[in-house]
């Protein structure tokens, strides 16, 4: 009934396809040394919509409002940058920390209700950090951002260089070490019972399963990983604008999310690629037809290709399959 | 600027009054079908935009340019709702959001790519220009002219659910669209009626709020909370939640904004999330 991908039970070894996935991304800066760039944001940005994943694919939780653990984490990694903790391993921590601290505090009211007020709640969330973002200017930089960040080297070795090579491997090291959390996470008993209390909240409490608690601890973990993920923005880039709580960040994760397929780990990953490198490509012609697309993408994905790619991809598979079982 | 106290609360009446007008469509429908719409912003900038060709290249007067605004964008909803909407009403409201997310980008690109993506000039007839003084305290004539307007609309609303078949029809329909249906009321007809009113008061709306909130292709997403913001509080589905809320909202942003400037668009979203923790249910009953 719903546009997630067809639940697997737990199975904890590596599929020779995931394999395939991560050796390609290690080896894309082999074959693309021009996009190394473009490379790690696309990593960072996948980092991002595991985090969404973790929430809508696996809990059931619609968010409009992700970038507000995003923003947290990104102020966080850029301010200590700013003022003298340039280490970006322990920046990376603490916008964990803080990304977590605002997903824990607005899940009270963030993971209750219907859906509708769930999308309301957490898009006005993520709202007013950005307001309060923009009138903090003193401290954040306002409209102009957040500049002048001193990120010391990787490791005390290894400097962000301007080609982009250190954080394309940061990025990825830091994705795949979150992903086998994650990873782990959905495969375990805990894992499951988000599985059940998506697919039915009333009947999980019958099964002794605390609900609410349940959603607040996922809603943490996710902010927890957002926040990682707008912090490695933050270092990698070595600049902080007010969009990384901007409505449209969190309106393209969404987008991305469902792009790739949701419920399944890999579809954020491939649907922050897809949409990256198609927004690269589209709005460097023009923004506003970059928009339409998006839009037309958007309605066509609701009426024809539910589930994305992995989901379509998933389909097509059982299909083949079934029928060679058959 | 010094204005006085009942000057801003009158603004902030008016302003609540405009904002009722563009979201008593998208209450309706969300209380009737359970339709999370992000698109409805869309039908109110389609209507300030046709009463802007109409006025600028047309050379229609202001006053009729408003009819207009309410038929097309009533006719883009009516065509809408048959072609797609009604497709989606059985989705989750994922689908539904994502849907009306796409929908709603087309539009803000479609208009810069028509009309370009500065803001619209308006120029109001004479007679609506000015300020009278009304027991003491200076009210804009245009603002006097929406809220009279708005007064009278929301008068007729509520003759025609209350005191009309096709408003039994509606209530009915929204209290239990099964049941009805059992009865022998046309729901979908029900549903494609009121959903092209909606996106028809919202183009009438958006016609009339081209003074007060300007516009330009981006206005379907600026206002998108504003008008979501107004269904949550009042109750999907209730004329009376709707106008309260509207007004509330109103009152809050324009005094908001005059005597708090440093705090910007806080207050609202402040304003928001607290009305959330305190009728986390407001919601759901107006949806039953």
């Amino acid at each position: 009934m719903s546009g997630f991908a067809a639940v697997r039970l737990p199975d904890a070894r590596w599929h020779p396809a995931e394999v395939a996935f991560w050796v390609a991304l290690a080896a894309a800066p082999f074959v693309f040394p021009g996009h190394l760039v473009l490379g790690s944001q696309v990593l960072i940005t996948g980092l991002f919509a595991l985090s969404l994943d973790l929430i809508l694919g696996y809990a059931g939780i619609v968010s409009l409002g992700h970038a507000a653990m995003f923003g947290a984490g990104a102020y966080t990694a850029g301010l200590l940058a700013r003022h003298g903790w340039g280490e970006p391993l322990s920046g990376l921590a603490a916008a964990a920390v803080a990304g977590a601290a605002i997903a824990w505090a607005t899940s009270f009211i963030a993971v209750r209700g219907g859906d509708l007020t769930r999308l309301m709640v957490t898009l006005g969330i993520g709202l007013m950090l950005y307001e309060a973002a923009n009138q903090a200017a003193r401290v954040t930089g306002g409209v102009d951002g957040l500049s002048d960040m001193a990120v010391r080297d990787l490791l005390g070795v290894f400097p962000f260089d301007l080609a982009g090579r250190t954080a394309y491997v940061y990025s990825f090291a830091v994705l795949f070490a979150v992903f086998l959390v994650c990873r782990r996470i959905v495969r375990s008993p805990f894992g499951l019972s988000l599985r059940g209390i998506r697919d039915g909240a009333r009947r999980m409490p019958a099964l002794g399963s605390p609900v609410r608690r349940r959603l607040i601890a996922i809603y943490s973990v996710s902010g927890a990983i957002a926040g990682i993920a707008g912090a490695l923005l933050a270092q990698t880039t070595q600049f902080v604008g007010l969009e990384v709580l901007g409505f449209a960040r969190s309106a393209d994760l969404l987008v991305m999310l469902v792009l790739g397929g949701a419920g399944w780990l890999y579809g954020g990953l491939i649907g922050a690629a897809l949409f990256m490198v198609a927004q690269n490509q589209l709005s460097s012609m023009n923004p506003v037809y970059w928009q339409f697309w998006l839009g037309l993408l958007l309605v066509a994905m609701v009426f024809v290709a539910r589930g994305g790619v992995v989901g379509a991809i998933g389909l097509a598979r059982e299909r083949i399959l079934g029928r060679a079982a058959r | 600027m010094f204005t006085s106290l009942p000057g801003v609360l009158f603004d902030g009446v008016a302003y609540g009054s405009l904002l009722f007008l563009m979201s008593i469509g998208l209450s309706v429908t969300m209380g009737l079908m359970r339709f999370i719409n992000l698109a409805h912003g869309a039908f109110a900038m389609l209507g300030g935009y046709v009463c802007v060709v109409g006025m600028a290249r047309l050379g229609v007067p202001f006053l009729a340019t408003l009819p207009l605004a309410f038929l097309a964008a009533a006719a883009a909803g009516a065509v809408l709702e048959r072609a797609l909407y009604r497709r989606l009403y059985r989705r989750g409201p994922l689908d539904q959001v994502l849907f009306s997310l796409g929908l709603t980008l087309m539009s803000v690109a479609g208009a810069t790519y028509v009309w370009g993506s500065g803001q619209q000039p308006m120029h109001l007839p004479g007679f609506l220009l000015g300020q009278v003084r009304v027991l003491g305290v200076d009210l804009g004539i245009y603002r006097l002219f929406l809220v009279a307007l708005v007064a009278t609309i929301t008068a007729a609303l509520v003759l025609l659910v209350r005191r009309t078949r096709f408003g039994a029809r509606l209530r009915a329909s929204v209290d239990d669209a099964q049941a009805s249906a059992g009865l022998g009321i046309d729901v979908t007809r029900v549903f494609s009626v009121t959903f092209a009113l909606g996106s028809g008061l919202a183009g009438l709306g958006g016609a009339l709020a081209i003074d007060v909130l300007g516009l330009d292709p981006t206005f379907p997403l600026k206002y998108l909370v504003y008008f979501l913001l107004v269904v949550v509080v009042g109750g999907a589905g209730s004329i009376a939640g709707t106008l309260a809320a509207s007004l509330l909202l109103g009152l809050f942003d324009v005094s908001g904004k005059y005597y708090v400037p440093a705090a910007g668009a806080f207050v609202i979203y402040a304003l928001m999330v607290v009305l959330l923790l305190l009728f986390p249910g407001g919601l759901r009953r107006g949806a039953r």
